[in-house]
């Protein structure tokens, strides 16, 4: 390789740049598990506060058709807002902290989980509402034993989805410098295109989606057992 | 408050309008790497959607691609293509930006020629149109709303995320925002992010009225009662559309 570098200026032109490199992975698992931990928190953190918000909106935007309206107006708006100007909309009263993701995170899923809330109770069968009406059953005890089930899937359907979508979107958080394994992703970008660090964080984010689906459906499945016996 | 006055000021400042690289100039060349990967999408997936749709063929691999698109970041398929042989800049963003568009204009396309009703179909032959004829003339207007519930969400992610290139050194108003971290200039950061927000409206508005005017039926006289429909609190007729 004596003519090496004949047309390279730099030895960086001739450095290799593979797409994947078990080393790095090696070299950096404590890096790479700091940031996944830092992904699953914010992920779980926005879900449980969306879900929390979500309920209670969801019950109350039922009871009338203005605030139905109202609600899935708004979150249309919200959803139409992108990640970017969101977090730096929101950067200016959190500063550069973990918060000013969680709460962008949190606004995305809730807006997710009302909809599919709202689906989920607007679709119990008038005659089974007014059936449990009629045996007694008071408004408590009709959301827990009859509604609840009943919207069970449009509920865990909604999980699913702002599970998914907000492991992708914590990635834009690097904005602020908290994005999870989007740090590996940008990290990898300035380190001059130091693609075995981006690939890392991609297959990283995709990976954590993937499994929190299965876990969400395995879930699911766990809280439906009648759907299982209907389908056998 | 903390910026906001700023960025007002910023915004109202004519010379960030009209200088090189200012407002004016961003927003052409967002504007133009978002209408050219949704075309570039539309014109890749509509017809693969028509003809597995109207087929009925392939209901696996569209559910199974919708979904696995909803889990990949979107700014690691802008940084993936910005490090790739193509190199960084509007192409590599224009070409993750299309790759992007293309799951729900294929999803809502595939569902609404799927769900065309077997007897019209049936009856269209009956009168002896031609496939193409039955295509264009039976299934298209009958798909037509949910073909462009695809063209809409498809525009407004690719117009939104048009906006993370400038985190892996692509063009468009995402700069401004970016330029104002590199800056710590609070008015800066603001400005650009009401910038994006206001074009993403801007572009879901613009598409619901377009689909209102291209819908044929009852739809179309209901301009002006625009939230009618929504009120309904179904979900959105799509499978897949996530914020970006």
């Amino acid at each position: 390789m004596l003519s090496a570098g004949a047309g390279a200026v730099l030895a960086v032109d001739e450095a290799p740049n593979p797409w994947f490199d078990g080393s790095y992975v090696a070299d950096n698992w404590d890096t790479i598990m700091g940031y996944l931990g830092e992904h699953v928190r914010l992920t779980i953190g926005a879900v449980l506060i969306g879900t929390a918000i979500a309920l209670p909106l969801a019950l109350l935007a039922r009871r009338s058709r203005l605030l139905g309206g109202a609600v899935l107006g708004l979150s249309t708006i919200v959803y139409t807002i992108p990640s970017l100007a969101m977090f730096a909309l929101i950067f200016p009263f959190t500063g550069l902290s973990a918060t000013t993701v969680l709460v962008g995170l949190t606004a995305y899923s809730l807006v997710i989980l009302v909809r599919n809330f709202l689906v989920g109770l607007q679709g119990v069968p008038a005659d089974v509402q007014e059936a449990a009406r009629g045996m007694g059953y008071g408004a408590v005890r009709r959301f827990w034993q009859i509604e609840l089930p009943l919207a069970l899937p449009a509920f865990m359907a909604g999980l699913r989805i702002a599970t998914v979508s907000t492991v992708a979107l914590t990635t834009v958080g690097v904005l602020v410098g908290h994005g999870g394994l989007g740090q590996l992703i940008t990290g990898g970008f300035n380190a001059n295109f130091y693609r075995a660090e981006i690939v890392t964080g991609a297959v990283g984010c995709v990976l954590l989606a993937l499994v929190a689906d299965v876990l969400l459906a395995g879930v699911e499945r766990l809280l439906t057992p009648w759907a299982r016996a209907a389908r056998a | 408050m903390t910026g906001f006055g700023d960025a007002i000021a910023y915004l109202n400042d004519p010379l960030n309008w009209t200088r090189r690289s200012g407002i004016l100039e961003l927003l052409g060349e967002h504007l133009a790497i978002s209408v050219v990967a949704v075309l570039a999408a539309l014109v890749l997936a509509f017809p693969v959607g028509v003809a597995l749709g109207s087929a009925g063929r392939g209901s696996g691999a569209v559910v199974v691609l919708s979904n696995v698109s909803r889990a990949v970041p979107t700014l690691a398929l802008l940084t993936l293509f910005a490090v790739s042989p193509i190199g960084f800049g509007n192409r590599a963003t224009t070409i993750a930006l299309a790759v992007f568009a293309i799951p729900p204009i294929l999803t809502n396309t595939y569902v609404g020629f799927r769900g065309v009703d077997a007897d019209v179909r049936e009856a269209a032959r009956g009168m002896g149109m031609t496939r193409g004829q039955v295509v264009t003339r039976v299934e298209l207007p009958l798909a037509l709303p949910l073909v462009m519930t695809g063209l809409r969400t498809a525009a407004v992610q690719v117009v939104a995320t048009a906006g993370l290139a400038a985190l892996v050194g692509g063009g468009g108003l995402g700069r401004i925002v970016n330029l104002g971290f590199g800056q710590q200039d609070y008015g800066q950061i603001i400005a650009g992010a009401i910038l994006i927000a206001v074009l993403a409206l801007l572009t879901e508005l613009a598409l619901v009225l377009l689909s209102r005017v291209v819908t044929p039926g009852p739809g179309r006289a209901s301009l002006l009662r625009l939230r009618d429909r929504t009120v309904a609190g179904r979900p959105e007729p799509t499978a897949s559309g996530v914020p970006l």
